[in-house]
């Protein structure tokens, strides 16, 4: 059987040719998998979790785990988006571990009497710098990855999975273990609070612009 | 005029449908809500600015090595593959055209004397013969139409062979189901045939989505040079026949004509 494929390499072969024989038994066959979309899955990871060092683990975890449960992959659906659903449970697992962890170390931030919840995303680290030194899309970048460390671990997947890889609101709810009208809220909620997160410097730029120090 | 909400928004940049027109309607003549909108799509673009960093191209490599270790021990079992649900329903279809025909074997004559037994097993086998037919029909034309695609492509570009593709790997696991049977049955002509159409199949169906005119060329030669074609029409033929009644149906262990020999 596997002289048949012998003219191609290992690379060349399909997604299900692969599981079909990693389920077989054939371990090398898993590689190929391994290979072909480490860098999509990393690409997830690194989003929701911020920093490459857990990303990288969460890359790792999501195919081992991938190998321990190859026996229920369905076969109709596709190996990608299967392992990409794997790694998102496994970094919202860690992202709220890594809260839990957070937490127990400072003290939670203290919310004024009455504030509603979205106000709390305000508090983005660093007091607002001024419009010359947020000039630029490298500062945006920098206040959006402070605002996405403000999401919960399940607003910060949805919004990963939503915008950037584009899935389909049932996917998102699949993740959450959630229904698809909670999901849809969990989408809108982070986009308020990054939109809110990032109003200062909006208007901060906005402000540079009427003094002209920023074009 | 009422101005539409921020989540109103939101759903109407999301493609909700729910209310599109009047929002639609509504964003034409409000210069307001035209720029709340753009501000949402603020936050997006912000999005966009994150980059990811490249972890490289050997990245893929790096992460087998660091878990090919820790990966546990899975023990061989051919079978384990053929249960994922869209071949189970390739299996089962086949599965039950094997089981159909032992219960018409079983139903022809409730009161089996002699003769009733031998015209049970004229039914059990004309189904089989007519299972095996169609399966047979199935897989000449795949088969058939790579042989005779002649795909227009320039220089390296790849051919789509993802169709063919997804058959091959349906009619692989009926196929390994039948030669089972044959085998078990003692036609061990008929599964000899069955398993040489399970290489060309399987060649098929592991290949890649995509591929080079080169391999697809390999591929054509490869039907070609097996004869599997021809074989596959005989033995076609002979069942058909046998289906017909135009000559007596053969015991199973005769399932082996001299023309399937001489091909």
């Amino acid at each position: 059987m596997a002289d048949a494929i012998g003219s191609y390499d290992a690379g060349g072969i399909s997604d299900a040719a692969a599981v079909a024989r990693t389920l077989a038994g054939d371990r090398e066959a898993y590689r190929v998998l391994v290979e072909r979309h480490s860098n999509y899955v990393y690409r997830l990871a690194y989003r929701m979790t911020g920093n490459p060092h857990d990303a990288e683990e969460v890359v790792q975890e999501a195919f081992l785990r991938g190998y321990q449960k190859l026996q229920q992959f369905a076969g109709n659906a596709n190996f990608a988006t299967w392992v990409y659903r794997i790694a998102a449970n496994y970094a919202i697992d860690r992202l709220r571990q890594r809260k839990n962890d957070e937490s127990r170390r400072e003290a939670p931030p203290r919310a004024a009497e009455g504030e509603p919840e979205i106000d709390s995303l305000s508090q983005v680290k660093d007091p607002a710098p001024s419009p010359e030194r947020l000039a630029g899309s490298a500062q945006i970048a920098v206040k959006m990855r402070e605002a996405l460390d403000t999401l919960t671990p399940a607003e910060r997947t949805a919004i990963v999975m939503r915008h950037w890889d584009g899935c389909g609101i049932e996917e998102i709810a699949a993740v959450l273990k959630s229904n698809s009208s909670a999901a849809k809220n969990t989408v809108f909620r982070a986009v308020q609070k990054l939109r809110l997160a990032l109003k200062p410097f909006a208007e901060s730029r906005g402000a540079a612009r009427a003094v002209g120090t920023e074009s | 005029m009422k101005h539409s909400t921020e989540e109103e928004l939101f759903a109407y940049r999301e493609g909700e449908m729910k209310g599109r027109g009047a929002i639609a309607a509504h964003l034409h003549d409000c210069g307001e809500c035209r720029a709340e909108l753009d501000r949402i799509e603020e936050v997006f673009q912000a999005l966009n600015t994150i980059e990811v960093p490249d972890p490289g191209e050997e990245y893929g490599a790096r992460v087998w090595r660091q878990i090919a270790n820790r990966l546990p021990e899975r023990r061989a079992s051919w079978w384990e593959g053929l249960f994922m649900p869209r071949r189970l329903m390739a299996l089962g279809a086949a599965a039950a055209l094997l089981l159909l025909a032992f219960w018409a074997g079983r139903i022809s004559k409730p009161m089996a004397g002699a003769g009733d037994i031998a015209d049970a097993g004229k039914v059990r086998e004309r189904v089989l013969v007519i299972a095996v037919g169609e399966h047979l029909g199935k897989s000449e034309m795949v088969l058939v139409e790579l042989s005779n695609a002649q795909p227009a492509v320039r220089g390296n570009k790849l051919i789509n062979i993802s169709a063919e593709q997804k058959r091959a790997q349906i009619l692989v696991e009926e196929n390994r189901l039948y030669r089972q049977t044959a085998l078990s049955s003692g036609d061990t002509a008929m599964a000899s045939t069955l398993d040489e159409l399970e290489r060309v199949l399987l060649d098929v169906a592991n290949s890649p989505d995509e591929v080079t005119p080169a391999q697809f060329e390999s591929i054509q030669k490869r039907i070609a040079g097996q004869g599997i074609l021809l074989k596959v029409r005989v033995v076609q033929q002979e069942l058909r026949a046998e289906s017909e009644g135009r000559k007596p149906a053969p015991a199973q262990n005769d399932l082996t004509p001299k023309a399937r020999n001489k091909v």
